[in-house]
């Protein structure tokens, strides 16, 4: 596998706070990677940086040939269409129905001004994350596991080559979490689309991921596959791990 | 002391900033032609009973005063007049823009502070649509055209109502009354308080919608920044006011 964006010692500082003290790291074309951490390393920072949604302080972001980080802002809006970002909160917008949520990248971000043509994706998103005919509800009428499909299909509607999930799971019970999971498996198994999670859940990081890199005080200090970061030597890594499992376990 | 001065120039600076901003969205693409039509119709229509019954108040209100401050000189012809020149010149814009503060401004600030908390305005920019302008161009664009649209209804509705009053409660003659008014009246003096609205809608809508996008804090942040944004443009409004109408009696009726 070939990586799709390559991250070169990125650094973000907020005043006299270092956010993310020169992260290293490659994410695979096709791969799903799973970004852990203690709560407060900078893993939200880290995928704002890489889309230029906060301005990183230094470093190289490296997607397919062109350094996100240096360019110039007009052209790095066009390139940030091919990324989708799915949000912790799912950020739908509550003055707009479902519908209107899936649809609003398809006029803005896609360009497709055909309402009938608009109407058949919705309709074919809503059946792929298994919630047909949910279209004319607004998100206040949604569950918390309903919210994030949504968001997950609003983001599969701009058509990226990557899929940025922030916090999937969190909020979910365990059954939830689990369909989570496996949609986000089918993005990437059934659509061909790189996905990098940011998660607290493990188990679960563990189960559908290629390979994890783990986040600690700005700088990723483990990376490698499911096994490889089991066999990690690195103390924090296997605290970290010891105590989620543990957790599993009881 | 020191450092509340420079938070101040700085907060002053970012809002120049951000106005710049959001004038530059204006010449770019795309154009969203619905979202012009949008905030018409939330700012300018939905507003029109707010305006016109507070229109028809001030105008009842002022014509009783000026009745009374003026009958004893046995010159409450002029009631009408005096009406009509305060209303176009001071009274209207300053009105009818508080009234559109209570109700649209607090309303931008909430609407998009608690986007901003909700992280709808990340979602927006991570689909790379500018928030400044998919959100703040409309609503500032509504604003400039809506809010003179919204001072001439209060015009004329305080002018009949200060008609109603003078005519009906005082027996004033009623053609001697309009005949005077029209005479005193000048078309300037409504230009003036147009242009005055217009540049108030701009004012209030960027003070708004700063004080929104500024939002954080959760629940606090959105009542807090709804709170500021209302004082500030209401004492913008009424300092800009000031200038603006010293502006206009060096330049214009010296």
């Amino acid at each position: 596998m070939t990586p799709i964006i390559r991250i070169r010692n990125l650094r973000k500082s907020f005043g006299t706070k270092h956010v993310l003290c020169g992260v290293n790291l490659d994410i695979m074309e096709k791969s799903i990677t799973a970004i852990i951490g203690q709560s407060g390393t900078g893993k939200s920072v880290l995928f704002r940086s890489i889309m230029r949604m906060i301005e990183p302080d230094a470093g190289e972001v490296w997607f397919h040939d062109t350094d996100l980080a240096r360019l110039p802002r007009d052209e790095m809006l066009r390139i940030r269409s091919k990324f989708g970002y799915s949000f912790q909160n799912a950020a739908l917008f509550d003055s707009m129905s479902v519908a209107e949520n899936i649809a609003f990248p398809l006029r803005e971000v896609v360009g497709i001004k055909n309402n009938k043509e608009i109407r058949k994706r919705v309709e074919k998103l809503l059946d792929w994350i298994e919630l047909p005919g949910i279209g004319k509800m607004h998100p206040d009428e949604l569950s918390g596991g309903m919210r994030k499909r949504v968001g997950i299909a609003r983001s599969l509607a701009m058509e990226p080559e990557i899929l940025l999930f922030d916090e999937p799971t969190t909020g979910l019970d365990p059954v939830l979490a689990e369909t989570i999971h496996a949609l986000v498996q089918r993005v990437n198994r059934e659509l061909g689309i790189t996905c990098i999670l940011i998660t607290h859940n493990i188990p679960g990081a563990f189960a559908i991921s290629d390979r994890i890199a783990f986040l600690d005080l700005g700088e990723i200090v483990a990376e490698g596959d499911p096994k490889e970061i089991t066999r990690s030597n690195h103390p924090l890594v296997r605290e970290f791990l010891v105590q989620s499992f543990r957790e599993l376990d009881v | 002391m020191l450092a509340a001065l420079k938070s101040a120039v700085e907060k002053t600076g970012r809002y120049f900033a951000f106005v710049g901003e959001v004038v530059a969205s204006g010449f770019r693409k795309p154009v969203r032609v619905l979202r012009y039509v949008e905030e018409i119709e939330h700012i300018g229509v939905n507003s029109v009973p707010v305006i016109f019954l507070s229109g028809l108040a001030i105008g009842m209100i002022f014509a009783l005063q000026m009745v009374s401050l003026l009958q004893p000189f046995q010159a409450e012809i002029g009631t009408g007049a005096a009406v009509a020149v305060a209303l176009a010149r001071e009274f209207s814009p300053i009105i009818t823009t508080l009234m559109l503060i209570a109700k649209n401004g607090s309303a931008m600030a909430a609407e998009l502070g608690t986007m901003k908390v909700t992280e709808q305005i990340d979602a927006l920019e991570s689909m790379s649509v500018s928030p400044v302008q998919y959100l703040v161009l409309p609503r500032v664009v509504a604003s400039v055209i809506t809010f003179p649209c919204l001072t001439m209804l209060s015009n004329i509705v305080g002018v009949l109502g200060s008609y109603i009053i003078s005519t009906t409660l005082y027996g004033i003659d009623a053609a001697s009354y309009s005949s005077y008014m029209f005479n005193v009246l000048k078309p300037i003096d409504i230009y003036i308080g147009l242009v005055k609205s217009s540049i108030m809608g701009f004012m209030v809508s960027t003070i708004c919608c700063w004080y929104g996008l500024g939002v954080s804090q959760g629940a606090k942040g959105v009542g807090d920044g709804a709170t500021k944004a209302v004082v500030l443009s209401s004492v913008s409004i009424l300092l800009g006011d000031y200038i603006m109408g010293s502006i206009v009696m060096m330049k214009i009726f010296q």
